[in-house]
Protein backbone atom coordinates (compact mmCIF):
# COMPACT_ATOMS: atom_id res chain seq x y z
CA UNK A 1 0.00 0.00 0.00
CA UNK A 2 1.00 3.89 -0.25
CA UNK A 3 2.15 3.76 3.35
CA UNK A 4 5.18 4.27 4.98
CA UNK A 5 5.87 7.16 3.38
CA UNK A 6 5.19 9.14 6.82
CA UNK A 7 4.86 7.27 10.36
CA UNK A 8 1.32 7.97 10.44
CA UNK A 9 -1.08 6.34 12.83
CA UNK A 10 -2.63 2.93 12.43
CA UNK A 11 -5.54 4.52 13.61
CA UNK A 12 -6.68 8.10 13.98
CA UNK A 13 -10.10 8.87 15.09
CA UNK A 14 -10.95 12.18 15.44
CA UNK A 15 -13.32 13.93 17.09
CA UNK A 16 -16.08 11.29 16.18
CA UNK A 17 -19.81 11.30 17.32
CA UNK A 18 -22.23 8.39 16.66
CA UNK A 19 -26.16 8.40 17.14
CA UNK A 20 -28.34 5.53 16.82
CA UNK A 21 -31.80 6.92 15.70
CA UNK A 22 -34.62 4.35 16.82
CA UNK A 23 -38.30 4.96 16.28
CA UNK A 24 -38.72 7.18 19.34
CA UNK A 25 -35.23 8.40 20.86
CA UNK A 26 -31.75 9.09 19.85
CA UNK A 27 -29.07 7.44 21.58
CA UNK A 28 -25.65 8.98 21.30
CA UNK A 29 -23.58 6.54 21.93
CA UNK A 30 -19.98 8.51 21.22
CA UNK A 31 -19.48 11.87 21.87
CA UNK A 32 -16.75 13.93 20.25
CA UNK A 33 -14.62 11.05 20.87
CA UNK A 34 -10.89 11.47 19.24
CA UNK A 35 -7.81 8.74 19.26
CA UNK A 36 -4.45 7.63 17.63
CA UNK A 37 -2.87 4.84 17.58
CA UNK A 38 0.65 4.61 16.60
CA UNK A 39 1.45 1.63 14.43
CA UNK A 40 2.28 -1.73 16.73
CA UNK A 41 0.97 -0.39 19.32
CA UNK A 42 -1.25 -2.58 21.70
CA UNK A 43 -4.10 0.06 23.13
CA UNK A 44 -6.62 -1.30 25.58
CA UNK A 45 -10.28 0.06 25.99
CA UNK A 46 -11.69 -0.04 28.92
CA UNK A 47 -15.61 1.64 30.01
CA UNK A 48 -18.79 0.84 31.81
CA UNK A 49 -21.43 -1.50 30.04
CA UNK A 50 -23.29 -0.72 26.94
CA UNK A 51 -21.22 2.81 26.72
CA UNK A 52 -19.94 2.32 23.29
CA UNK A 53 -16.91 0.75 23.33
CA UNK A 54 -18.22 -1.84 20.40
CA UNK A 55 -19.24 0.66 18.60
CA UNK A 56 -15.89 2.14 18.36
CA UNK A 57 -14.23 -0.76 17.08
CA UNK A 58 -16.91 -1.09 14.35
CA UNK A 59 -16.39 2.67 13.61
CA UNK A 60 -12.69 1.44 12.73
CA UNK A 61 -13.37 -1.93 10.93
CA UNK A 62 -15.98 0.58 9.36
CA UNK A 63 -18.97 -2.00 9.66
CA UNK A 64 -20.35 1.35 10.89
CA UNK A 65 -20.39 5.15 9.89
CA UNK A 66 -19.76 7.87 12.32
CA UNK A 67 -22.36 10.42 12.47
CA UNK A 68 -19.85 13.25 12.42
CA UNK A 69 -16.04 13.35 12.56
CA UNK A 70 -13.99 10.67 10.66
CA UNK A 71 -11.81 7.55 11.04
CA UNK A 72 -8.58 6.96 9.32
CA UNK A 73 -7.16 3.29 9.03
CA UNK A 74 -3.57 3.13 7.92
CA UNK A 75 -3.82 6.06 6.33
CA UNK A 76 -7.31 5.66 4.44
CA UNK A 77 -10.46 7.24 5.62
CA UNK A 78 -12.82 4.57 6.76
CA UNK A 79 -16.24 4.92 4.08
CA UNK A 80 -17.12 1.16 4.34
CA UNK A 81 -15.96 -2.26 5.78
CA UNK A 82 -12.22 -2.75 5.80
CA UNK A 83 -10.48 -5.54 4.56
CA UNK A 84 -7.32 -5.12 6.25
CA UNK A 85 -8.34 -5.71 9.05
CA UNK A 86 -8.64 -8.75 11.89
CA UNK A 87 -11.94 -9.09 13.78
CA UNK A 88 -12.23 -11.07 16.58
CA UNK A 89 -15.42 -11.41 18.74
CA UNK A 90 -16.69 -12.40 22.20
CA UNK A 91 -18.11 -15.37 20.91
CA UNK A 92 -16.19 -17.36 18.72
CA UNK A 93 -18.60 -17.25 15.39
CA UNK A 94 -17.01 -19.95 14.07
CA UNK A 95 -18.77 -22.54 10.73
CA UNK A 96 -19.93 -25.22 13.05
CA UNK A 97 -20.07 -27.44 9.69
CA UNK A 98 -16.25 -27.08 9.23
CA UNK A 99 -13.46 -28.35 11.07
CA UNK A 100 -11.22 -25.74 13.09
CA UNK A 101 -8.46 -25.67 10.24
CA UNK A 102 -11.23 -24.79 7.94
CA UNK A 103 -12.54 -22.32 10.16
CA UNK A 104 -9.71 -20.45 9.50
CA UNK A 105 -8.78 -20.85 6.22
CA UNK A 106 -12.40 -19.26 5.43
CA UNK A 107 -10.51 -15.80 5.87
CA UNK A 108 -8.50 -17.12 2.88
CA UNK A 109 -11.49 -18.61 0.25
CA UNK A 110 -13.32 -15.14 1.00
CA UNK A 111 -10.55 -13.31 0.16
CA UNK A 112 -9.38 -15.08 -2.99
CA UNK A 113 -5.79 -15.84 -1.16
CA UNK A 114 -3.57 -18.84 -3.06
CA UNK A 115 -4.45 -21.89 -0.85
CA UNK A 116 -0.92 -23.18 -0.92
CA UNK A 117 0.06 -19.94 0.92
CA UNK A 118 -3.36 -19.78 3.06
CA UNK A 119 -2.18 -23.29 4.12
CA UNK A 120 1.35 -22.63 5.47
CA UNK A 121 -0.14 -19.36 7.35
CA UNK A 122 -3.15 -21.28 8.92
CA UNK A 123 -0.51 -24.25 10.41
CA UNK A 124 2.01 -21.70 11.24
CA UNK A 125 -0.41 -19.64 13.31
CA UNK A 126 -2.27 -23.55 14.27
CA UNK A 127 1.39 -24.28 15.51
CA UNK A 128 2.03 -20.57 17.23
CA UNK A 129 -1.45 -20.73 19.23
CA UNK A 130 -1.43 -24.16 20.52
CA UNK A 131 -3.81 -25.49 18.38
CA UNK A 132 -1.50 -28.47 17.20
CA UNK A 133 -3.59 -31.80 16.80
CA UNK A 134 -7.14 -29.87 16.75
CA UNK A 135 -6.78 -28.98 13.16
CA UNK A 136 -9.86 -31.66 12.27
CA UNK A 137 -12.02 -31.04 15.67
CA UNK A 138 -15.54 -29.36 14.86
CA UNK A 139 -16.26 -26.25 16.68
CA UNK A 140 -18.73 -28.32 19.01
CA UNK A 141 -15.82 -30.51 19.73
CA UNK A 142 -13.22 -27.33 21.50
CA UNK A 143 -13.52 -25.88 24.63
CA UNK A 144 -14.43 -22.38 24.51
CA UNK A 145 -10.64 -21.10 24.65
CA UNK A 146 -10.00 -23.39 21.88
CA UNK A 147 -13.01 -22.18 19.91
CA UNK A 148 -11.52 -18.42 20.52
CA UNK A 149 -8.13 -19.54 19.52
CA UNK A 150 -9.62 -20.84 16.16
CA UNK A 151 -10.89 -17.39 15.91
CA UNK A 152 -7.89 -15.75 16.81
CA UNK A 153 -5.54 -17.34 13.95
CA UNK A 154 -8.49 -16.80 11.50
CA UNK A 155 -8.69 -13.31 12.00
CA UNK A 156 -4.73 -13.62 11.49
CA UNK A 157 -4.37 -15.23 8.75
CA UNK A 158 -4.10 -12.60 5.66
CA UNK A 159 -1.28 -10.77 8.29
CA UNK A 160 -3.37 -7.81 9.01
CA UNK A 161 -1.46 -4.85 10.42
CA UNK A 162 -4.86 -3.86 12.54
CA UNK A 163 -6.30 -6.61 14.26
CA UNK A 164 -9.57 -5.24 16.80
CA UNK A 165 -10.56 -7.36 19.45
CA UNK A 166 -14.33 -6.99 21.38
CA UNK A 167 -14.11 -8.55 24.57
CA UNK A 168 -12.62 -11.99 22.92
CA UNK A 169 -12.22 -13.89 26.44
CA UNK A 170 -14.64 -12.38 28.38
CA UNK A 171 -16.42 -16.10 27.87
CA UNK A 172 -13.61 -17.46 29.68
CA UNK A 173 -13.22 -18.77 32.83
CA UNK A 174 -10.22 -17.33 34.64
CA UNK A 175 -7.17 -19.67 34.04
CA UNK A 176 -8.22 -19.76 30.31
CA UNK A 177 -8.37 -16.19 30.47
CA UNK A 178 -4.97 -16.08 31.61
CA UNK A 179 -3.85 -18.37 29.64
CA UNK A 180 -4.82 -16.40 25.93
CA UNK A 181 -3.47 -13.49 28.00
CA UNK A 182 0.01 -15.25 27.78
CA UNK A 183 -0.66 -16.07 24.46
CA UNK A 184 -1.71 -12.85 23.00
CA UNK A 185 0.97 -11.30 24.06
CA UNK A 186 3.31 -13.66 22.50
CA UNK A 187 1.20 -13.21 18.96
CA UNK A 188 1.29 -9.32 19.39
CA UNK A 189 5.23 -9.59 19.57
CA UNK A 190 5.82 -11.58 17.13
CA UNK A 191 3.68 -10.44 14.52
CA UNK A 192 3.92 -6.39 15.86
CA UNK A 193 0.44 -5.73 14.74
CA UNK A 194 -1.22 -2.73 16.04
CA UNK A 195 -3.78 -4.19 18.64
CA UNK A 196 -7.12 -2.51 19.97
CA UNK A 197 -8.47 -4.41 22.89
CA UNK A 198 -12.26 -4.19 24.40
CA UNK A 199 -12.44 -5.41 27.40
CA UNK A 200 -13.86 -6.00 31.07
CA UNK A 201 -10.60 -7.51 32.70
CA UNK A 202 -8.64 -4.77 34.25
CA UNK A 203 -5.64 -6.74 34.33
CA UNK A 204 -6.08 -7.74 31.36
CA UNK A 205 -6.03 -4.55 29.92
CA UNK A 206 -3.15 -3.42 31.67
CA UNK A 207 -1.22 -6.43 31.40
CA UNK A 208 -1.19 -6.69 27.56
CA UNK A 209 -1.06 -2.90 26.60
CA UNK A 210 1.05 0.13 25.93
CA UNK A 211 -1.92 2.63 26.74
CA UNK A 212 -5.03 2.18 28.33
CA UNK A 213 -7.76 4.24 27.50
CA UNK A 214 -10.69 4.88 29.95
CA UNK A 215 -14.57 5.32 28.67
CA UNK A 216 -17.09 6.65 30.37
CA UNK A 217 -21.04 6.21 30.90
CA UNK A 218 -22.72 6.87 27.29
CA UNK A 219 -22.33 9.14 25.88
CA UNK A 220 -18.53 7.38 25.52
CA UNK A 221 -16.39 10.39 26.22
CA UNK A 222 -12.05 9.32 26.60
CA UNK A 223 -12.25 9.90 30.47
CA UNK A 224 -8.41 8.95 31.06
CA UNK A 225 -5.31 7.66 29.04
CA UNK A 226 -3.15 5.77 30.72
CA UNK A 227 0.56 5.13 29.61
CA UNK A 228 1.19 1.68 30.64
CA UNK A 229 5.12 1.57 31.78
CA UNK A 230 5.83 -2.00 32.26
CA UNK A 231 8.98 -3.95 30.45
CA UNK A 232 7.53 -5.22 26.83
CA UNK A 233 8.84 -8.69 27.62
CA UNK A 234 6.23 -9.24 30.16
CA UNK A 235 6.17 -12.51 32.27
CA UNK A 236 2.68 -13.03 33.80
CA UNK A 237 3.18 -13.62 37.23
CA UNK A 238 6.08 -11.22 37.85
CA UNK A 239 4.22 -8.53 35.97
CA UNK A 240 1.15 -8.63 38.17
CA UNK A 241 3.30 -8.64 41.03
CA UNK A 242 5.19 -5.59 40.04
CA UNK A 243 3.73 -2.25 42.06
CA UNK A 244 3.53 -0.25 38.89
CA UNK A 245 0.94 -2.35 37.90
CA UNK A 246 -0.71 -2.59 41.04
CA UNK A 247 -0.96 1.34 41.36
CA UNK A 248 -2.47 1.33 37.26
CA UNK A 249 -5.00 -1.29 37.73
CA UNK A 250 -6.17 0.61 41.35
CA UNK A 251 -6.26 4.01 39.42
CA UNK A 252 -7.86 2.35 36.60
CA UNK A 253 -10.67 1.03 39.22
CA UNK A 254 -11.15 4.36 41.17
CA UNK A 255 -11.60 5.66 37.34
CA UNK A 256 -14.51 2.95 36.81
CA UNK A 257 -16.13 3.58 39.93
CA UNK A 258 -16.34 7.17 39.34
CA UNK A 259 -17.58 6.84 36.21
CA UNK A 260 -20.54 3.82 36.78
CA UNK A 261 -21.21 5.75 39.84
CA UNK A 262 -20.45 2.74 41.82
CA UNK A 263 -23.26 0.16 40.38
CA UNK B 1 -17.15 -37.93 20.01
CA UNK B 2 -17.70 -39.66 16.80
CA UNK B 3 -20.45 -42.88 17.22
CA UNK B 4 -18.06 -46.56 16.27
CA UNK B 5 -20.35 -48.37 13.62
CA UNK B 6 -21.61 -51.07 17.17
CA UNK B 7 -22.72 -48.25 18.84
CA UNK B 8 -24.88 -46.61 16.12
CA UNK B 9 -26.60 -49.77 15.30
CA UNK B 10 -27.44 -50.24 19.39
CA UNK B 11 -29.28 -46.32 19.26
CA UNK B 12 -31.24 -47.54 16.24
CA UNK B 13 -32.22 -50.37 17.73
CA UNK B 14 -33.03 -48.32 21.08
CA UNK B 15 -34.41 -45.50 18.91
CA UNK B 16 -36.82 -48.01 17.01
CA UNK B 17 -38.27 -50.35 19.43
CA UNK B 18 -40.97 -48.70 21.24
CA UNK B 19 -42.29 -47.06 18.05
CA UNK B 20 -42.10 -50.71 16.36
CA UNK B 21 -43.84 -52.06 19.96
CA UNK B 22 -46.88 -49.79 19.37
CA UNK B 23 -47.09 -50.60 15.96
CA UNK B 24 -47.58 -53.92 17.19
CA UNK B 25 -50.02 -52.98 19.70
CA UNK B 26 -52.21 -51.56 17.05
CA UNK B 27 -52.01 -54.23 14.61
CA UNK B 28 -53.17 -56.74 17.74
CA UNK B 29 -55.82 -54.38 18.24
CA UNK B 30 -57.20 -53.90 15.11
CA UNK B 31 -57.26 -57.55 15.15
CA UNK B 32 -59.31 -58.21 18.00
CA UNK B 33 -61.62 -55.71 16.67
CA UNK B 34 -62.28 -57.62 13.88
CA UNK B 35 -62.43 -61.34 15.13
CA UNK B 36 -64.69 -60.41 18.28
CA UNK B 37 -66.94 -58.44 15.38
CA UNK B 38 -67.15 -55.74 17.24
CA UNK B 39 -66.92 -53.88 14.02
CA UNK B 40 -69.22 -55.21 11.13
CA UNK B 41 -66.28 -56.82 8.34
CA UNK B 42 -67.38 -55.45 5.75
CA UNK B 43 -66.69 -52.05 7.67
CA UNK B 44 -63.61 -52.76 8.53
CA UNK B 45 -61.83 -55.76 6.82
CA UNK B 46 -59.40 -57.84 9.13
CA UNK B 47 -55.84 -57.03 9.27
CA UNK B 48 -54.76 -60.91 7.44
CA UNK B 49 -57.61 -60.32 4.67
CA UNK B 50 -55.89 -56.80 4.20
CA UNK B 51 -52.45 -58.01 3.51
CA UNK B 52 -53.73 -61.03 1.92
CA UNK B 53 -55.59 -58.71 -0.28
CA UNK B 54 -52.17 -56.04 -1.00
CA UNK B 55 -50.04 -59.88 -2.05
CA UNK B 56 -52.92 -60.76 -4.28
CA UNK B 57 -53.33 -57.53 -6.12
CA UNK B 58 -49.52 -56.61 -5.80
CA UNK B 59 -49.36 -55.61 -9.67
CA UNK B 60 -52.32 -53.99 -9.83
CA UNK B 61 -51.35 -51.80 -6.67
CA UNK B 62 -47.84 -51.30 -7.44
CA UNK B 63 -48.80 -49.46 -10.58
CA UNK B 64 -50.85 -46.72 -9.47
CA UNK B 65 -48.66 -46.48 -6.26
CA UNK B 66 -45.47 -45.95 -9.33
CA UNK B 67 -48.29 -43.27 -10.67
CA UNK B 68 -48.58 -41.33 -6.97
CA UNK B 69 -44.89 -41.87 -6.11
CA UNK B 70 -43.76 -39.94 -9.59
CA UNK B 71 -46.54 -36.96 -9.10
CA UNK B 72 -45.03 -36.39 -5.78
CA UNK B 73 -41.35 -36.53 -6.23
CA UNK B 74 -41.92 -33.81 -8.99
CA UNK B 75 -44.14 -32.00 -7.22
CA UNK B 76 -41.65 -32.15 -4.26
CA UNK B 77 -38.70 -31.29 -6.52
CA UNK B 78 -40.62 -28.53 -8.02
CA UNK B 79 -41.82 -26.92 -5.00
CA UNK B 80 -38.42 -27.80 -3.50
CA UNK B 81 -36.53 -25.48 -5.93
CA UNK B 82 -38.97 -22.83 -6.00
CA UNK B 83 -39.65 -22.82 -2.89
CA UNK B 84 -35.50 -22.19 -1.98
CA UNK B 85 -35.65 -19.81 -4.90
CA UNK B 86 -38.54 -17.75 -3.34
CA UNK B 87 -37.04 -17.99 0.01
CA UNK B 88 -33.77 -16.47 -0.79
CA UNK B 89 -35.53 -13.91 -2.74
CA UNK B 90 -37.13 -12.65 -0.01
CA UNK B 91 -33.79 -12.94 2.18
CA UNK B 92 -32.22 -10.74 -0.09
CA UNK B 93 -35.35 -8.31 -0.96
CA UNK B 94 -37.31 -6.02 1.45
CA UNK B 95 -39.64 -5.42 -1.64
CA UNK B 96 -39.93 -8.79 -2.68
CA UNK B 97 -40.45 -10.04 1.14
CA UNK B 98 -43.35 -7.32 1.50
CA UNK B 99 -44.70 -8.37 -1.90
CA UNK B 100 -44.55 -12.02 -1.82
CA UNK B 101 -45.84 -12.60 1.59
CA UNK B 102 -49.63 -11.36 1.09
CA UNK B 103 -49.47 -13.70 -1.85
CA UNK B 104 -47.88 -16.84 -0.36
CA UNK B 105 -50.13 -16.61 2.51
CA UNK B 106 -53.56 -16.51 0.50
CA UNK B 107 -51.82 -19.75 -1.48
CA UNK B 108 -51.21 -21.37 1.82
CA UNK B 109 -54.90 -21.13 3.19
CA UNK B 110 -56.80 -21.69 0.70
CA UNK B 111 -58.04 -25.00 0.75
CA UNK B 112 -56.44 -27.39 -2.09
CA UNK B 113 -59.07 -29.39 -2.63
CA UNK B 114 -60.98 -26.53 -3.49
CA UNK B 115 -58.97 -25.38 -6.18
CA UNK B 116 -57.86 -28.93 -7.48
CA UNK B 117 -61.03 -28.97 -9.52
CA UNK B 118 -60.16 -25.72 -11.70
CA UNK B 119 -56.31 -27.67 -12.41
CA UNK B 120 -58.61 -30.52 -13.66
CA UNK B 121 -60.84 -28.01 -16.24
CA UNK B 122 -57.77 -26.65 -17.21
CA UNK B 123 -54.99 -28.97 -17.71
CA UNK B 124 -57.07 -32.00 -17.88
CA UNK B 125 -56.67 -35.73 -16.56
CA UNK B 126 -53.49 -36.62 -16.65
CA UNK B 127 -50.22 -35.62 -14.28
CA UNK B 128 -50.33 -32.21 -14.29
CA UNK B 129 -53.05 -31.07 -12.05
CA UNK B 130 -51.71 -33.37 -9.43
CA UNK B 131 -48.37 -32.26 -9.51
CA UNK B 132 -49.60 -28.74 -9.45
CA UNK B 133 -51.69 -29.15 -6.09
CA UNK B 134 -48.52 -31.45 -4.53
CA UNK B 135 -46.49 -28.30 -5.70
CA UNK B 136 -48.92 -26.14 -3.85
CA UNK B 137 -48.91 -27.77 -0.95
CA UNK B 138 -44.80 -28.73 -0.62
CA UNK B 139 -44.51 -24.89 -1.39
CA UNK B 140 -45.31 -23.17 1.53
CA UNK B 141 -43.12 -25.03 4.41
CA UNK B 142 -40.01 -25.26 2.06
CA UNK B 143 -40.31 -21.08 1.59
CA UNK B 144 -40.98 -20.74 5.39
CA UNK B 145 -38.53 -23.11 6.57
CA UNK B 146 -35.45 -21.82 4.14
CA UNK B 147 -36.20 -17.93 4.92
CA UNK B 148 -36.02 -18.84 8.98
CA UNK B 149 -32.72 -20.65 8.27
CA UNK B 150 -31.19 -17.79 6.51
CA UNK B 151 -31.89 -15.23 9.05
CA UNK B 152 -30.70 -17.80 11.50
CA UNK B 153 -27.20 -16.53 10.78
CA UNK B 154 -25.27 -14.83 12.91
CA UNK B 155 -24.62 -11.07 12.52
CA UNK B 156 -21.31 -11.32 14.17
CA UNK B 157 -20.61 -13.50 11.05
CA UNK B 158 -21.97 -11.33 8.27
CA UNK B 159 -20.16 -8.74 10.23
CA UNK B 160 -16.82 -10.67 9.82
CA UNK B 161 -17.62 -11.89 6.27
CA UNK B 162 -17.96 -7.95 5.81
CA UNK B 163 -14.33 -7.52 7.09
CA UNK B 164 -13.01 -10.56 4.74
CA UNK B 165 -14.18 -8.61 1.53
CA UNK B 166 -16.14 -12.17 0.36
CA UNK B 167 -18.82 -10.35 -1.68
CA UNK B 168 -21.94 -11.48 -1.44
CA UNK B 169 -21.99 -14.66 -3.37
CA UNK B 170 -19.23 -16.16 -1.79
CA UNK B 171 -21.30 -15.02 1.71
CA UNK B 172 -24.43 -16.54 0.66
CA UNK B 173 -22.18 -19.94 -1.14
CA UNK B 174 -19.64 -20.35 1.76
CA UNK B 175 -21.53 -19.12 5.10
CA UNK B 176 -25.71 -18.66 4.64
CA UNK B 177 -26.81 -21.44 2.89
CA UNK B 178 -24.39 -24.19 4.48
CA UNK B 179 -26.17 -22.79 8.21
CA UNK B 180 -29.83 -22.65 6.59
CA UNK B 181 -29.06 -26.37 5.58
CA UNK B 182 -30.41 -28.12 9.04
CA UNK B 183 -33.85 -25.76 8.71
CA UNK B 184 -34.22 -26.44 5.17
CA UNK B 185 -34.03 -30.73 5.60
CA UNK B 186 -36.56 -29.81 8.37
CA UNK B 187 -39.53 -28.43 5.71
CA UNK B 188 -38.52 -30.51 3.33
CA UNK B 189 -39.53 -33.55 5.61
CA UNK B 190 -42.97 -31.48 6.32
CA UNK B 191 -43.08 -30.57 2.53
CA UNK B 192 -42.60 -34.47 1.59
CA UNK B 193 -45.21 -35.60 3.05
CA UNK B 194 -47.54 -32.83 2.00
CA UNK B 195 -46.78 -33.56 -1.57
CA UNK B 196 -47.92 -37.24 -0.98
CA UNK B 197 -51.36 -35.53 0.05
CA UNK B 198 -51.61 -33.10 -2.64
CA UNK B 199 -51.15 -36.14 -5.26
CA UNK B 200 -53.43 -38.18 -3.97
CA UNK B 201 -56.19 -35.00 -3.45
CA UNK B 202 -55.56 -33.92 -7.25
CA UNK B 203 -56.27 -37.97 -8.15
CA UNK B 204 -59.36 -37.49 -6.12
CA UNK B 205 -60.91 -34.58 -8.39
CA UNK B 206 -60.48 -36.41 -11.34
CA UNK B 207 -58.17 -39.43 -12.44
CA UNK B 208 -58.25 -42.43 -13.69
CA UNK B 209 -54.60 -43.72 -12.22
CA UNK B 210 -52.73 -43.55 -8.99
CA UNK B 211 -53.57 -44.52 -5.47
CA UNK B 212 -56.12 -41.99 -5.06
CA UNK B 213 -58.21 -43.37 -8.12
CA UNK B 214 -57.66 -46.79 -6.48
CA UNK B 215 -58.89 -45.48 -2.69
CA UNK B 216 -62.01 -43.44 -5.13
CA UNK B 217 -62.77 -47.26 -6.80
CA UNK B 218 -62.67 -49.19 -3.90
CA UNK B 219 -64.98 -46.63 -2.14
CA UNK B 220 -67.85 -46.35 -4.59
CA UNK B 221 -67.09 -50.62 -4.75
CA UNK B 222 -67.53 -51.02 -1.08
CA UNK B 223 -64.45 -53.11 -1.21
CA UNK B 224 -62.97 -51.61 2.44
CA UNK B 225 -60.32 -54.43 1.99
CA UNK B 226 -58.70 -52.33 -0.92
CA UNK B 227 -59.44 -49.27 0.60
CA UNK B 228 -57.41 -50.21 3.85
CA UNK B 229 -54.90 -51.96 1.20
CA UNK B 230 -54.74 -48.28 -0.52
CA UNK B 231 -54.72 -46.33 2.64
CA UNK B 232 -51.50 -48.65 3.49
CA UNK B 233 -49.20 -47.96 0.60
CA UNK B 234 -49.68 -44.47 0.89
CA UNK B 235 -48.56 -44.47 4.14
CA UNK B 236 -45.73 -46.52 3.05
CA UNK B 237 -44.75 -44.35 0.25
CA UNK B 238 -44.70 -41.12 2.69
CA UNK B 239 -42.51 -42.53 5.06
CA UNK B 240 -40.28 -44.22 2.71
CA UNK B 241 -39.73 -40.74 1.19
CA UNK B 242 -38.96 -39.00 4.43
CA UNK B 243 -37.16 -41.17 5.66
CA UNK B 244 -34.96 -41.04 2.35
CA UNK B 245 -34.68 -36.95 3.17
CA UNK B 246 -33.78 -38.01 6.87
CA UNK B 247 -31.21 -39.70 5.65
CA UNK B 248 -29.84 -37.51 2.75
CA UNK B 249 -29.72 -34.93 5.54
CA UNK B 250 -27.24 -37.29 7.68
CA UNK B 251 -25.10 -38.06 5.04
CA UNK B 252 -24.81 -34.45 4.01
CA UNK B 253 -24.90 -32.37 7.23
CA UNK B 254 -22.77 -35.12 9.79
CA UNK B 255 -22.03 -32.18 11.76
CA UNK B 256 -26.06 -31.51 12.61
CA UNK B 257 -27.33 -35.10 12.91
CA UNK B 258 -24.21 -36.16 15.04
CA UNK B 259 -24.74 -33.57 17.59
CA UNK B 260 -28.69 -34.24 17.44
CA UNK B 261 -28.11 -37.93 17.36
CA UNK B 262 -25.98 -37.18 20.76
CA UNK B 263 -28.95 -35.34 22.34
CA UNK B 264 -31.10 -38.28 21.31
CA UNK B 265 -29.21 -40.43 22.96
CA UNK B 266 -28.34 -38.91 26.18
CA UNK B 267 -32.71 -38.11 26.59
CA UNK B 268 -32.54 -41.99 25.94
CA UNK B 269 -30.12 -43.04 28.15
CA UNK B 270 -31.60 -40.70 31.02
CA UNK B 271 -35.14 -42.18 30.37
CA UNK B 272 -34.26 -45.36 30.63
CA UNK B 273 -31.70 -45.31 33.86
N1 LIG C 1 -27.53 -0.63 16.05
C1 LIG C 1 -27.87 0.06 17.15
N2 LIG C 1 -29.04 0.73 17.20
C2 LIG C 1 -29.39 1.43 18.29
N3 LIG C 1 -28.64 1.53 19.39
C3 LIG C 1 -27.47 0.89 19.42
C4 LIG C 1 -27.02 0.10 18.31
N4 LIG C 1 -25.82 -0.45 18.62
C5 LIG C 1 -25.54 -0.02 19.87
N5 LIG C 1 -26.52 0.77 20.35
C6 LIG C 1 -26.52 1.44 21.66
O1 LIG C 1 -25.33 2.17 21.78
C7 LIG C 1 -24.80 2.02 23.07
C8 LIG C 1 -23.39 1.50 23.00
O2 LIG C 1 -23.40 0.15 22.55
P1 LIG C 1 -22.08 -0.73 22.52
O3 LIG C 1 -21.07 -0.04 21.69
O4 LIG C 1 -22.47 -2.09 22.08
O5 LIG C 1 -21.63 -0.75 24.05
P2 LIG C 1 -20.48 -1.59 24.76
O6 LIG C 1 -19.81 -2.44 23.74
O7 LIG C 1 -19.58 -0.59 25.37
O8 LIG C 1 -21.14 -2.42 25.83
C9 LIG C 1 -25.72 1.10 23.85
O9 LIG C 1 -26.55 1.88 24.67
C10 LIG C 1 -26.53 0.42 22.78
O10 LIG C 1 -27.83 0.17 23.24
MG1 LIG D 1 -19.81 -4.51 23.55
Amino acid sequence: MSSGVIATSAVAIDDVSVRFQSKRAETTAIERVSLDVAPGEFVSIVGPSGCGKSTLLKLVSGLLQPSSGSVTLLGEQVRGPRHDIGFVFQRAALLEWRSARRNILLQAEMRGMSSVEAGRRADELIEMTGLSGFENALPHELSGGMQQRVALCRALLHEPRVLLMDEPFGALDALTREQMNVELHRVWRETGTTVLLVTHSIAESVYLANRVIVLTRRPAVVKEVIDVDLPSERDYSATMARPEFAAVTAHIRELLGAATGHD
Amino acid sequence: MKPVPGDRWRGVAERSWRPAALLAACLVIWHLITVTGLVEAYLVPSPGKTFDLLVDKWSYLWGHTWVTTYETILGFVIAGVLGVLMAVAMVYSRTIESTAYPILLFAQVIPKIAVAPLFVVWLGFGFEPKVIVAVLMAFFPVVISTVTGLKSVDTEMLELAATMGGGPVKTFVKIRFPAALPHLFAGLKVAVTLAVTGAVVGEFVGSNEGLGYVILQANGNMDTPMLFAGLIVISVVGILLFLLLDLAEQLMLPWHSSRRGAAVTTLLAKGGT
